[in-house]
């Protein structure tokens, strides 16, 4: 690999908070002491020192916590705030248009509308809707297999991701692949991933593929690809190869780790060496941030610093949202080994009440523009349904097709009409 | 001894004249158990296996709460943690692991979630364990190793929860196949493979974990490894599955019946190394033969049974021998039923097999 002169760097000790006292979210959740105070609150410090954490030859790599920032220069959130009237309807609507979604996704599984596995992303609202709003149409994303919000978040409308949960021919990849593969070309959806880690080094890919147009091809490029995937996968090896590719390339791409503290129902904590994921950055050559998941203006300002250094062509960061998933793993899953002292901790804290609060609270928004916005995406969403039920099945041809890139002899047969049509090919079978 | 599966459509089927004639071990079921579903039956062997060998271990994602399927519940709380630990999620890890352990020389038995989620092991399935007895010229062997994984079909898992990749397993010298049809199967074969000197793979059908109940004997007992067992005697044509596939079979078989077709139902059970000789000793008599699975057929085990019948019976044979599989494409989300070996394609290709 030598389109790129790689840098390499030779990390000193990372400065990763150690002489500072940081509220870790584990050490709280051990001793299950309250969360720290959980107001929004600006965290414009945070830009300051990641924009100066920029890894340079020979430079030490640094690891910055927005806690341990925050902590240092902690503004008081009464006093202004960090995004405007547009920015604030614009965050509060999409993390709205998440949860509602996804509850109507939970009614119509049980109603048997929908089929596979279906995992739901309640509670995560304030990571989707914190990082992708700052994208261009031209960033990509790549989600896992929780990947209807970050669908929406990225523009593709509710109606062609309820179409394609519901296998319609009008979803968004045809009815093709369900709720955990969601892609749009369109809006640069490069995917949802069922398997674990296995979108990381795809999107690494896909950032390179940025790098190389912009430097090497002299394009006007400066796509930045953002990876999402959860703690759990953050001990999978995928994880560090791409850690350590996209470090050794400086590739223009996010790592945004979406630490809901469990998968399915392994604990983070017990599943992990060190469970500060974010401090896994520096040894590879990258800054780890670490940011409350659960409060989308925090998460706003550690994207918009993570996006920018890529899009600057500085190279990855990883960041750490600690975050929770208000619901079961998938709606299959009962929920019964979580402790409900540990869900009511984080139910109490929920993303959009948060925001819904500090918007009124700081006049930005008038309450009554917020409930606009709540019956608005009722109605989208129950169009979306409407619109999903009532489109049609996909031909069977579907089962044949995009297979290969030409399904001659394949899925045609030698007569030249799709072997499906045959009325043969499904005589006497299956009724669908 | 009655098994009762139920899938797809809520039909039912029931299949008594299960027999142990095959079995060549000394600890056959004896007497009847409970009824007690697949999973259940899982979990009995699994206790029983750490119970009689104390450097048996049980390690997978999510085993130590009892596992996706249920199949683990309660050996962390009997034999302890350092036994019986859930890993962080790292197929390949585990793999790789589960041989250092099986190479110390104890029983690693691993579970990779859902087959699907094989593949990132693969790498020290085929390369590692397949070959260290071979490679290291006896010094080592990983023949404690027993990979379960759940296969197949539920009728609604999409493309990532459903696949049966049994044959790429089949492709590897060194490794053994094994894939249970029943409750009383899945025991009595996994206490098997547990003990097998060779590392196994160890498909359980998903589909019936559920569904099929069965009496089943509580006592340890083994069921040998790489013996076929005729379940269903009949003249005009063999036909010959594994796992959750046996239940369609027999439905097919049923229907066949009432149109004067005698079918004869084999359950190969262990896949790889299998048994030839009953199977061709059952084509002999009937002239003709019919493999099914859910896979895709290019290159299924469909393929090397055919092959290997066809030599074995050319001259006997009175029709090509027929595969009915799944189709050549990724595991569908909405046409599964079209995808899938279902019993009336099955009875289809044994008429024309017949009438041939
Ligand atoms: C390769 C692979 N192994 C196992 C699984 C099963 N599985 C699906 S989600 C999951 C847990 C993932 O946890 P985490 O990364 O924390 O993400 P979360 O579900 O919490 O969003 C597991 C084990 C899988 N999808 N792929
Ligand atoms: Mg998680």
């Amino acid at each position: 690999m030598s389109a790129f002169s790689a840098l390499k760097t030779i990390p000193s000790h990372p400065i990763a908070g150690g002489h500072r006292r940081r509220s870790s979210p584990f050490l709280s959740s051990l001793t299950n002491t309250a969360p720290t105070g959980h107001q929004l609150h600006s965290s414009a410090a945070i830009s300051v020192s990641l924009s100066h954490s920029v890894i340079a030859p020979g430079r030490p790599v640094r690891a910055v916590s927005a806690n341990v920032v925050s902590e240092e220069k902690q503004l008081d959130g009464s006093a202004f705030p960090v995004i405007s009237r547009e920015e604030a309807l614009d965050l509060y609507e999409d993390m709205v248009l998440g949860r509602t979604f996804e509850d109507m996704c939970a009614q119509m599984y049980y109603r048997g509308k929908m089929f596979g596995f279906v995992h739901l992303y309640n509670g995560q609202e304030a990571v989707s809707t914190g990082f992708i709003r700052l994208l261009t149409d031209g960033d990509s994303v790549v989600s896992t297999y929780r990947d209807h919000v970050h669908a929406l978040s990225k523009g593709v409308p509710a109606r062609a991701v309820m179409a394609e949960l519901f296998g319609k021919a009008t979803g968004c990849c045809r009815g093709q692949g369900g709720s955990m593969h969601m892609f749009s070309r369109e809006h640069n959806l490069i995917g949802g991933f069922a398997f674990i880690g296995e979108g990381i080094p795809v999107a690494t890919g896909a950032a390179f593929s940025s790098k190389y147009r912009r430097e090497v091809l002299k394009e006007a490029c400066d796509d930045v690809t953002v990876a999402f995937f959860g703690d759990g996968t953050c001990n999978n090896g995928q994880f560090f190869e791409c850690l350590n590719m996209a470090a050794l390339w400086k590739l223009p791409i996010v790592f945004v780790v979406e630490n809901n503290l469990w998968a399915i129902g392994m604990s983070h904590i017990r599943a992990t060496s060190d469970p500060e994921i974010w401090k896994k950055g520096p040894p590879f050559g990258m800054p780890g941030v670490h940011v409350d998941g659960m409060d989308v203006l925090k998460v706003r300002e550690v994207a918009k610093e993570a996006v920018g250094r890529a899009r600057r062509g500085e190279g990855p960061t990883l960041v750490e949202c600690e975050t929770y998933r208000f619901r079961g793993h998938s709606l299959a899953d009962p929920d019964e080994l979580r402790n409900p002292a540990e869900k009511s901790r984080y139910t109490s804290r929920d993303p959009i009440t948060a925001l819904k609060k500090y918007v009124i609270e700081h006049g930005l928004v008038a309450e009554s523009e917020l409930k606009a916005i709540d019956k608005k995406i009722d109605d989208l969403v129950e169009e979306a349904v409407e619109f999903a039920d009532s489109s049609p099945p996909p031909p069977r041809s579907q089962l044949l097709e995009n297979v290969f890139a030409d399904p001659k002899g394949f899925g045609i047969g030698p007569d030249g009409k799709y072997r499906c049509e045959d009325p043969g090919f499904t005589q006497g079978t299956a009724q669908v | 001894m009655e098994m009762v599966v139920r899938r797809g459509m809520g039909r039912g089927i029931s299949a008594a004249r299960r027999s142990f004639s095959t079995s060549i071990e000394a600890e056959k079921p004896t007497g009847e158990g409970k009824p007690i579903n697949l999973f259940s039956a899982i979990n009995q062997a699994l206790h029983i296996a750490l119970e009689t060998d104390p450097r048996a271990y049980v390690f997978g994602e999510d085993v130590g709460f009892g596992g996706v399927f249920r199949c683990t519940t309660g050996l962390a709380d009997r034999f302890g943690r350092s036994r019986v630990f859930n890993t962080p999620l790292c197929e390949q890890g585990i793999a790789g692991f589960a041989i250092g352990l099986a190479a110390m020389g104890n029983r690693a038995i691993a579970e990779i979630q859902f087959a699907d989620y094989i593949f990132p092991a693969f790498d020290q399935i085929v390369n590692e364990a397949a070959k260290f007895r071979y490679r290291s010229g006896n010094e080592f062997n990983c023949g404690g190793l027993t990979i379960r994984t759940p296969y197949g079909a539920v009728g609604h898992g999409g493309h990532y929860h459903s696949q049966s990749p049994e044959a790429f397993f089949c492709h590897v010298p060194g490794l053994k196949v094994v894939i249970p049809r029943s409750p009383q199967q899945a025991k009595g074969l996994l206490l098997s493979s547990i003990r097998d000197p060779n590392p196994v793979v160890f498909f359980e059908p998903k589909w019936l974990y559920r569904l099929a109940v069965e009496e089943v004997p509580e006592h340890d007992y083994m069921l040998p490894l790489s013996e076929a067992e005729v379940i269903r005697e009949g003249c005009d044509i063999t036909l010959v599955g594994w796992g959750a596939q046996i239940s369609v079979l027999e439905q097919a078989c049923d229907d066949a019946e009432k149109v004067g077709i005698s079918c004869e139902l084999i359950d190969l059970r262990t896949l790889i190394p299998w048994d030839k000789d009953t199977v061709e000793a059952s084509v002999k008599k009937t002239g003709r033969l019919l493999v099914s699975h859910e896979a895709p057929v290019t290159g299924g085990f469909g393929a090397e049974i055919s092959s290997s019948i066809a030599e074995r019976c050319f001259l006997r044979l009175e029709a090509p021998v027929a595969r009915v599989c799944g189709l050549d494409t990724p595991f569908p989300l909405v046409y599964e039923p079209f995808y899938m070996p279902t019993k009336n394609k099955i009875l289809d290709a044994i008429k024309e097999t017949v009438s041939y």
